[in-house]
């Protein structure tokens, strides 16, 4: 394994040491950024001369859309995605607070969570985006009933959350100790 | 600094659920499939043979990315259908994984100051090469599976070198966390299960957590929940009969286009490679072949008085579909190039393959000496027992062991040897 820390730097010969100014001239400049770790400017140097090598193909041809794509995609995911489904998330834990059934929250939270996953991988095609034409000559099928199936797994998710709530509520009920009269 | 509803104060961030355990596990598990998925790439890749003549490639800026590449092997028959029907369906099982990743650090990326040394400025320079390459090769994969071609440009250089911006920032990514990254699962598994993390372990720790609404391992069994969704409703595509029903949400599954012997999935039907019957007719079509000894034209009535043979072989597409083995009867590759003066079997050269096709890519395909020379490696007139359907490329087509689908060229007009 390697190790994080990086071992001290070995002393460089004489004639390779960059000469320090004479300290009576020395006078208090202002903070500069530091350096960092050398191993890891290396290594992240290395990095964006591949990254340039292949991006300077990849920005070859329609340079504005594949950055747009490229930047975007990361805007899209960590300042539109991930704070709707956070919000949403939060609010239903809030609402089941409120109604007191802060347990039950998971078998509205696993099914909804699932259920938005296949809709936002299969987006395209349950949302009925595809070139209907070029779809139907490409595979010989129409791109129907996508949405469909998207809807029954989606009532089959939540349909088996709901029985499984309610198998645990009966079998919670079974065990309570009968009330006293 | 420690107004709390500002996301670069730690205070903004409330789930119980961050901490550096969490996003550790993610994290090698993303290490192992996204190295998985990037070596299925560059397979992929060299499956098209890229390097055998400028008509197989769609990136012929590659330079020295394609330092790799080999000659295609044609054994085992179903190599391409296992190494793309992996790469497509482990791609699309790992989106969870990556969305959890991404959310479980999506703190750091508001985090002040922005730089604290020059080295830690070019760190987060590169996270915006790794995240949004990521998304980039998970989002380009996704829409070519399902034939939305809205991304800005042509798939193949597109997927091809954003994998290698990504690759570069993930292997940086990779040598600076990994240690870390190991540290904390181990010294997990130490304390028999997941620690409590305290907050000065890391920045992703929530210095004032909401109370928990689910374990870390609950969370974790939700992202594998999602993945063994995913899975079970795509990988279905890569098998015939009941299995490719499972595939709910992917094209190429559920139903097939057709019954019978010529019923099996299709990539481009005639209607779209603007195939007209009355060319494939048998008193219209004749295939050309030319090599050495000059040029030959075959009716199908020619073609079938040569010697048949059978090879049982799958399609396997780029798209991570494969249908399981066809029963193909035709002309042996090897056969048609002793035609033209390529008689010795250890002589039989390349071939340029022509289609009917008029428009699009792939109307033209290379094939090297290997994939020619394998004896399973046919011009097939017949599929299951009956003649090729117009969509599966009647009058005749080309299906070589382990190539990529594309490369089964179809309606096959012209076969040259020996151009390449």
């Amino acid at each position: 394994m390697i190790t994080p820390r990086i071992a001290r730097m070995p002393r460089l010969p004489r004639f390779l040491r960059t000469p320090s100014a004479p300290r009576a001239r020395r006078v208090p400049r202002p903070r500069r950024l530091p350096l960092g770790s050398p191993l890891r400017l290396l290594l992240l140097a290395c990095s964006f001369a591949l990254a340039g090598y292949a991006g300077v193909r990849l920005f070859a041809g329609d340079w504005r859309g594949v950055a747009l794509w490229f930047v975007g995609a990361a805007l899209l995911h960590d300042l539109v995605l991930l704070p709707l489904y956070a919000a949403a998330d939060r609010a239903v834990l809030r609402a089941a607070g409120r109604a007191g059934r802060r347990p039950w929250v998971a078998y509205v939270r696993i099914p909804a969570a699932l259920s938005g996953l296949l809709l936002l991988v299969w987006f395209p095609l349950i949302a009925g985006q595809v070139d209907r034409r070029r779809y139907l000559l490409a595979t010989g099928l129409p791109p129907d009933g996508f949405l469909a199936r998207w809807l029954l797994i989606t009532a089959v998710l939540f349909g088996g959350s709901a029985l499984v709530l309610v198998l645990r509520l009966r079998r919670a009920a079974k065990h309570r100790p009968p009330a006293v009269h | 600094m420690s107004d709390r509803r500002l996301p670069s104060s730690p205070g903004f961030w409330r789930s119980p659920l961050r901490g550096p355990w969490f996003t550790s596990v993610l994290g090698l598990v993303l290490l192992a499939g996204i190295t998985v998925l990037f070596v299925t790439g560059l397979v992929s890749y060299a499956a098209y043979n890229p390097g055998l003549t400028p008509v197989n490639d769609q990136t012929p800026g590659k330079g020295i990315l394609g330092f790799y590449l080999f000659d295609w092997p044609t054994r085992p028959r179903w190599l391409y259908r296992l190494t793309q029907g992996v790469h497509v369906t482990l791609g699309i099982t790992l989106i969870p994984v990556l969305l959890a990743k991404l959310w479980s650090v999506v703190p750091r990326l508001f985090a002040l100051p922005p730089a604290r040394s020059l080295t830690h400025a070019l760190e987060r320079i590169s996270l915006l090469l790794l995240v949004g390459g990521g998304l980039f090769e998970f989002v380009t994969g996704v829409l070519n599976v399902q034939l939305d071609y809205v991304f800005p440009g042509s798939f193949y250089p597109l997927h091809f070198y954003g994998a290698w911006v990504f690759f570069a920032a993930f292997a940086v990514h990779v040598a600076l966390k990994l240690p870390t990254a190991l540290r904390h699962v181990r010294r997990a598994r130490g304390a028999d299960g997941e620690p409590t993390p305290k907050r000065e372990e890391g920045d992703l720790v929530s210095p004032r957590p909401d109370p928990p609404s689910v374990s870390r391992r609950g969370a974790l069994w939700l992202v594998g929940g999602g993945s063994l969704l995913l899975f079970a409703t795509t990988a279905g595509r890569s098998f015939d009969g009941p299995l490719r029903q499972t595939a709910l949400l992917a094209p190429h599954g559920g139903a097939d286009p057709g019954t019978g012997p010529g019923g099996f999935q299709i990539n481009k039907t005639a209607a779209y490679a603007g195939i007209d019957a009355a060319e494939t007719s048998e008193e219209a079509w004749r295939l050309v072949v030319t090599g050495r000894t000059g040029t030959v034209r075959l009716g199908r009535a020619d073609l079938l008085r040569l010697p048949l043979h059978s090879s049982a072989l799958p399609i396997a597409c780029v798209e991570g579909w494969s249908t399981s083995d066809q029963w193909w009867r035709g002309v042996r590759l090897s056969d048609l190039a002793a035609l033209v003066g390529y008689g010795d079997a250890d002589g039989v050269p390349d071939v340029l393959v022509e289609s009917l096709q008029r428009h699009g890519a792939f109307r033209r395909a290379g094939l090297r000496a290997n994939q020619v020379r394998d004896p399973l490696s046919l011009l097939a007139l017949y599929v299951n027992g009956e003649d090729l359907t117009p969509d599966h490329g009647y009058p005749a087509r080309v299906i070589v062991p382990a190539a990529p689908g594309v490369l089964n060229t179809k309606w096959v007009a012209r076969l040259t040897f020996g151009a390449l």
